[in-house]
């Protein structure tokens, strides 16, 4: 074991090196492209929910870091099969446990993704845990979303 | 020849080594002139090779901060009481030694600012306000940090002006023949950094200025990585603007140095309005004091300038010909070190660099190896290094960076060394 294997997980690890759902998607009907522009990580996520909101099938592309990569290679995972409402709630409790501001024991809904509850002890990499969710929150809500961990606005 | 060979208590080196006090350059002597370095982070010790974001602070420094607080804080240039006449002492003082540092002709040459950032801002927003108009052109580089892109990026775009980039090449250098054919007519500005944040190229600077002046072309120099690796000497470049940042040469955050020759000074208008930069005020008309004061609205960083005094006398006090020697080795050392790591690549491998060894480690994300490395002690920076443009041109992200600096040893090389090698273990 080592000071840092708290974040760097073997479940993190092969997420990253064989990201699940990864690649192109016919038939998508939600569509949102993410950015952190501190590391420059991407992500360009789509989805295909059926008429009662259930996600059928999610997909993701892009380049980042381990931690962002495996965050959005479990997130699709996660998701797939779940209502929309569903995976929004999943988004927050995921999100306060990653920040730390939910409760000290993270809820038992999020499964295997609570192998990223150690990211709350590294400030500087929260946003690279997240991005692929609120990547997700805003292809639910809007159509072709970009969003970013800053706001980059046109002079 | 003299050699480094010299006995330790050995009297003075000649003159013209630059060296005054410490004769025979001892790191560890240096490194305890450093409070910082004795801290520890996650339970190591720290290994700060982070310097070209920002340097230590000797404990001169510290002082000097602590004494003008405790002993004669006080506003300049106002007070007829000891402790403003004290204050506006060690503050215009602060200005001779940086005109001596710049090897500048007068003190008036020298304006504070907050920085770099805001120098280059400075020279945009006035001299560039008052002499570019429509069409014409400014010159930069490719491998620019962000604060000598974005001001004349707005400049041009309030002008109507045209931003041109000189290409660099694959080593990271600039390639000099491009340059060549970038100036025009309507060239009025060339804004060049004088060494790489992103990749520590050296730029050959002194010839590049001769070119652009024959070609009635001003020149501003971003100095912010060269001042602490290397002199600069303002009156043999040449150069028309020289600015600087007191943070990366051992001095305060949030103070730093704008250069520019007297009579472009003069003619240029201010850049704030406010206190101090005034002769007099009535509602119709108001007198601007000569530069620097100028430039100078408002009551200024008094204890930052102070500060920034003490750090240009401590590196003045170990001397160049000993700073350069000692940094020049780290370089040489870490080049070889780190390129015999397997799959590690360094972006910028210019023949003239100085201590900044940027790199990419296969498919590994810098962030990642970032964490690794600050949860063993050491501290570098990965990311964009706010050179975007420098990471399009390698077609990467970003990079890890480890940067040198005086008080840096072969022993912190390897434990950098040692702890990316754990980077690799964990993604193996």
């Amino acid at each position: 074991m080592s000071e840092y294997s708290d974040l760097y997980q073997d479940l993190i690890l092969d997420h990253q090196k064989n990201p699940r759902n990864f690649g192109e998607m016919e038939g998508a009907n939600h569509h949102a492209d993410g950015f952190n522009p501190l590391c420059g990580d991407k992500i360009s996520l789509s989805l295909r929910t059926d008429e009662k909101g259930v996600i059928q099938d999610i997909r993701f592309k892009g380049s980042g870091c381990a931690i962002s990569k495996a965050s959005a290679s479990m997130m699709t995972v996660a998701l797939k099969g779940k209502k929309s409402e569903e995976a929004e709630k999943l988004f927050h409790q995921f999100h306060d446990m990653v920040m730390g501001t939910g409760d000290a024991k993270p809820p038992v809904d999020l499964g295997k993704l609570k192998v990223f509850a150690g990211v709350k002890e590294y400030p500087a990499r929260v946003k690279c845990a997240s991005l692929a969710w609120h990547t997700m929150e805003a292809a639910l809500h809007q159509e072709n979303a970009v969003i970013s961990t800053d706001d980059g606005v046109e002079p | 020849m003299k050699t480094n060979t010299r006995p330790k208590n050995r009297k003075p080196a000649p003159k013209n080594q630059g060296a005054k006090k410490i004769f025979r350059f001892d790191v560890e002597k240096i490194r305890k002139d450093f409070p910082i370095l004795r801290e520890k982070v996650h339970g190591k010790r720290l290994v700060y090779l982070d310097n070209a974001a920002t340097t230590q602070k000797p404990l001169e420094v510290i002082q000097s901060l602590d004494r003008y607080y405790r002993e004669y804080n006080s506003n300049i240039h106002r007070g007829l009481h000891l402790l403003s006449e004290k204050a506006t002492a060690a503050y215009e003082s602060a200005r001779v030694k940086a005109q001596k540092f710049l090897n500048a002709s007068d003190a008036r040459e020298i304006i504070f600012t907050r920085g770099t950032t805001e120098g280059i801002n400075l020279v945009a927003q006035t001299w560039g306000r008052k002499n570019l108009g429509a069409d014409d052109e400014i010159i930069i580089s490719a491998m620019e940090h962000h604060s000598n892109i974005v001001p004349w990026q707005m400049l041009c775009g309030e002008k109507g002006a045209k931003l041109k980039v000189i290409p660099i090449n694959d080593a990271g250098e600039l390639v000099m023949e491009e340059l060549k054919k970038l100036f025009t007519a309507k060239t009025k500005l060339l804004a060049l950094t004088h060494v790489s944040n992103a990749l520590g190229t050296v730029n050959p600077i002194g010839e590049i200025i001769q070119y652009a002046h024959a070609r009635g072309v001003k020149v501003l120099v971003d100095g912010a990585q060269a001042v602490s690796h290397l002199p600069v000497d303002v009156l043999a470049l040449d150069c028309d603007f020289y600015v600087f940042s007191g943070h990366k040469i051992y001095g305060p955050t949030g103070i730093g140095i704008l250069y520019g020759k007297y009579k472009l000074l003069e003619e240029m208008p201010p850049y704030q309005g406010g206190g101090d930069m005034i002769a007099s005020v009535t509602f119709e008309k108001t007198l601007f004091k000569k530069p620097p004061q100028k430039f100078e609205a408002g009551t200024p960083h008094i204890a930052g300038v102070i500060g920034l005094g003490a750090a240009l006398d401590y590196v003045g006090e170990i001397g160049w010909g000993a700073i350069a020697a000692h940094e020049h080795d780290l370089l040489v050392y870490g080049t070889e070190k780190l390129k015999a790591l397997p799959g590690l690549q360094l972006i910028g491998t210019a023949g003239q660099k100085a201590g900044v060894l940027s790199f990419t480690l296969g498919e590994i994300h810098p962030h990642d190896i970032g964490t690794i490395l600050d949860r063993q002690g050491v501290a570098i920076r990965a990311g964009h290094h706010c050179a975007q443009p420098v990471m399009d041109r390698f077609g990467i992200p970003a990079t890890a960076r480890a940067s040198f600096s005086l008080y840096n040893t072969r022993a912190e090389i390897d434990a950098l060394v040692k702890a990316i090698r754990k980077v690799q273990e964990v993604f193996s």
